[in-house]
């Protein structure tokens, strides 16, 4: 007889057997949006305060004693993570007081100098996250195409080339100079990322090892250039500092860093949600991300989009690097872009590669590592740490069924996100 | 993925095929003659070592002596006759034409590098498959985990993280055998992280890769300035494995001292190969392993236990990977610098899909990475006029030509990067 399925009761809430009673809704969209990152981002903090007192001998050395003295412990303990933390946020964001003392002083006596080295960590903070936000769209993009673009960082050293290329060999007042700087900057990178996306599109080669090989070959070419023809006079490998004209201004007196790559990131990050969400082009590179196979039945051009969106996504992070130069270091030294790749990936899942996400997660970002510093100096925690601490919120975040898991959230929706194909063509 | 997203024009036209590929081979003819035979001076020799000076265990062999300009010439007749057969009748195997003609080319480089001079070859190709070996595993790895289709692109940290774990417990135990198995340990507890993330809570596995390698090189770099750096005597001074020569096998004249004459890591990685081609494509866990990584519904509806499967595989492969990094330190230097294995991890990866997911293939692909990382080491001392960065450009250009010209013929697992469901 064959098997003919009923309709099913109107009610169906309580008797299901094996299926879990549905809660009411945890508030809005928004709030669940935002509630897995919070989440991540707190416990990644959490586990790296664990890592902070462990790694502390004062601390261990206390424990020794927790039988007899347990206070101790705890007191010694939550020293060493408050003093981490607090140097953490102090080299992020300066002290509260001090700024609010600093801008009495300048309206009393009109002498600006307490408030700049109050607002000192702030802008050092934003400065960091300027080539952050960049090189993190250009990581998103490739992600909203399907595109792994591990190559951020080979792009992002051959901008700052180009850049300071122009930057000291040409001379032209500078609102021709800056431009072209920025737009030589650009240029590299998407050429650079261009290379992966036409051989992805024309034979398939998977770019993620692609891009890759790119990065070393992009890191032995500037250890040749920055050893050869482009050496400055001297024994450092370096280019020459760049002229006046080619630098982006800045907006306070030395030697507070911040300058107008921060303004230009930001639009640049709207230019990018216009161009995504606002035009076609955008649209079928996000159609062909999500479904390639209804893309090409649709009638798009598979190859002709993953060209674009590798290329775009090379002119934005050569476009982080050319910021970085133009505005921060008017030099290029070796090492210059390093640790830019990973940590551009890192923001661009964070978020979510939508491009207010990525702001958002840059600053976030960017503010980390610029605090990290002062904390490595005062409470002599490694660097590192932080590099730990993003670890896990990337893997918090990638995974929200762990977080869900940790803090007993129940889901509304199953949320598997599946960013990339296999090595699949 | 199953479905082909790049529609090839189906290459119906072979003469199109033939006639790229000859002109191609014929031009690499002509490039050899122009770069390498115009510019030795005649009457020169190359002198070949093909016994390593003061080895003892080997049957010493004469060195070969060649008239530089006449042999780079001879190579570059051969080049030109094979891309002329090419062009004009068609070989099927064009894998083999542009085996012959790289191998023309590379040693009529060789020649002209060395011309006037004498160049020990045995010894380079020891180093090269010395230099081989951590990529080797890592492509391993990769292979293990990526034929039950799980991609795992967290070599980097894990290798960090094992490479770190043998040396600090080789140096706590005094004992070189037991880092290693702590290294293998390492290895095994990562990737079974990594395993339960992709698998239990089905995060995309990429992206769990890229966490892993973030958490790993931080928390390497971090221990490593913490503790590593500080307590150096304690912790991290371990000595490295000692070159053991096989018997009788060390005797062989050329064989002897590239292969019988290295650390019990070498022979490890060779073995494991071997082993594990032989178990991947010869037994029944193989092929149920395959099927897995192939078509996971179709495994699960004859029984096979997909998830154990997978576990197994990543955990196995994790091992793998722990005794490659293990190879850095207890098997090279002796002691844990961060950020020490400089990205030989997704060489590994692209030694991986170079060779075709194939464990015979990772190796051979691998060799030819060791081959160019110990070409222009020795090119440096050779004082050549090329810069050396575009030597060391070398081996990631390969990738990326190979890559490009042979993806349509390597054969991805199908079910590769895809999260099972079970239903």
């Amino acid at each position: 007889m064959e098997n003919v399925s009923l309709p099913k009761p109107a009610v169906s809430e309580n008797n299901q057997a094996g299926k879990p009673k549905e809660k009411k809704r945890n508030g809005s969209k928004l709030f669940q949006t935002l509630l897995v990152p919070v989440l991540a981002i707190l416990t990644g903090f959490i586990i790296g305060a664990i890592v902070i007192a462990l790694s502390n001998d004062a601390v261990i050395a206390s424990y020794r004693n927790i039988f007899r003295d347990p206070g101790a412990a705890l007191a010694a303990t939550w020293s060493a993570i408050s003093v981490a933390y607090g140097s953490l946020f102090y080299g992020s964001f300066g002290s509260v007081t001090e700024i609010f003392h600093s801008i009495q002083t300048y309206y009393s006596t009109g002498d600006s100098k307490a408030f700049l080295l109050a607002i000192y960590p702030f802008t050092e903070s934003l400065t960091t996250v300027t080539p952050y936000i960049l090189a993190g769209l250009a990581v998103a993009v490739g992600f909203k195409c399907g595109l792994f673009n591990i190559g951020a960082e080979g792009q992002f050293g051959i901008g700052a080339l180009c850049s300071a290329y122009v930057g000291y060999a040409m001379h032209a007042p500078w609102y021709i100079h800056l431009p072209l700087a920025l737009l030589a900057g650009a240029a590299g990178g998407a050429i650079w990322g261009a290379i992966p996306g036409l051989l992805k599109g024309l034979t398939g080669a998977h770019e993620v090892v692609t891009t890759i090989m790119m990065n070393y070959v992009s890191f032995r070419l500037s250890d040749w250039l920055l050893n050869g023809p482009m050496k400055a006079s001297g024994f450092r490998p370096l280019t020459p500092v760049i002229d006046n004209s080619a630098m982006l201004p800045q907006f306070f007196p030395d030697p507070l860093r911040l300058n107008w790559g921060f303004i230009i990131a930001l639009a640049i990050a709207f230019l990018v949600y216009w161009f995504l969400f606002k035009t076609p082009i955008g649209f079928e590179i996000r159609a062909v991300g999500a479904n390639p196979d209804g893309a090409r039945y649709a009638g798009m051009n598979i190859v002709k989009n993953f060209v674009l969106a590798m290329t775009i996504s090379g002119a934005l992070a050569g476009l982080a690097g050319a910021v970085q130069v133009l505005g921060v270091d008017h030099w290029v030294g070796q090492g210059f872009s390093s640790g830019y790749g990973f940590d551009s990936i890192a923001i661009a899942l964070l978020g979510q590669s939508h491009p207010l996400g990525v702001v958002l997660a840059a600053l976030l970002w960017g503010t980390l590592r610029s605090g990290a510093t002062n904390m490595q100096l005062t409470a002599g925690v490694p660097i590192e740490i932080i590099s730990i601490i993003q670890g896990l919120v990337i893997v918090f975040v990638a995974a929200p069924a762990v977080v869900r898991w940790i803090y007993r959230i129940r889901a509304i929706s199953t949320q598997t996100t599946v960013l990339t194909r296999g090595w699949g063509k | 993925m199953t479905t082909n997203l790049v529609p090839k024009n189906a290459k119906s036209t072979n003469l199109r095929t033939r006639l790229a590929a000859g002109i191609l081979l014929l031009f690499t003819g002509l490039i050899i003659i122009l770069l390498f035979g115009v510019n030795t001076k005649p009457g020169l020799n190359t002198t070949f070592g093909l016994t390593p000076l003061g080895d003892k265990n080997v049957i010493p062999i004469p060195d070969l002596v060649l008239p530089a300009q006449p042999a780079i010439y001879v190579l570059a007749i051969v080049a030109i006759f094979v891309g002329g057969w090419q062009l004009a009748r068609g070989i099927k195997s064009t894998g083999l034409l542009a085996g012959v003609v790289a191998f023309c080319f590379v040693f009529a480089f060789l020649i002209w590098a060395a011309r006037d001079n004498s160049m020990d070859l045995v010894g380079m190709m020891n180093t090269s498959v010395v230099r081989a070996t951590p990529i080797a595993l890592a492509a391993l790895c990769g292979v293990i985990s990526e034929r039950a289709a799980v991609i795992n692109i967290g070599l980097e940290g894990i290798m960090l993280m094992s490479a770190m774990t043998s040396v600090m417990v080789a140096t706590l135990l005094h004992n070189l055998y037991a880092g290693l198995v702590a290294g293998m340990l390492t290895g095994m507890i990562i990737a079974g992280l990594h395993a339960i993330l992709v698998i239990y809570f089905k995060v995309d596995q990429i992206i769990s890769g890229v966490a892993v390698n973030i958490v790993g090189t931080g928390a390497s770099s971090f221990i490593s300035n913490r503790y590593m750096q500080i307590y150096t005597d304690q912790i991290n001074n371990s000595g490295i494995f000692p070159n053991i020569p096989i018997p009788l096998l060390a005797k062989i004249p050329i064989l002897g001292p590239v292969v019988f004459e290295n650390n019990v890591i070498v022979y490890i990685m060779l073995i494991l190969v071997a082993v594990t081609f032989v178990v991947l494509f010869y037994t029944r866990w193989g092929l149920r392993t395959r099927a897995v990584g192939e078509h996971p519904k179709a495994a699960d509806t004859l029984g096979v236990r997909v998830y154990m499967t997978r576990y197994v595989n990543v955990i196995l492969g994790g091992l793998v990977a722990g005794i490659g990094g293990a190879y850095f330190t207890i098997g090279s230097v002796g002691r844990f610098d961060k950020l020490m294995t400089a990205g030989k991890g997704f060489i590994g990866l692209a030694a991986m899909i170079f060779g075709n997911w194939n464990p015979v293939g990772a190796l051979g692909s691998s060799m030819i990475f060791g081959f160019a990382d110990s070409l222009q080491v020795k090119m440096q001392i050779l004082n050549i006029p090329v810069p050396t960065e575009f030597l060391q450009m070398a081996p990631y250009l390969v990738t990326i030509i190979v890559l490009a010209g042979l993806v349509g013929k390597v054969h991805t697992p199908a079910a590769d990067g895809l999260p099972y469901e079970k239903q």
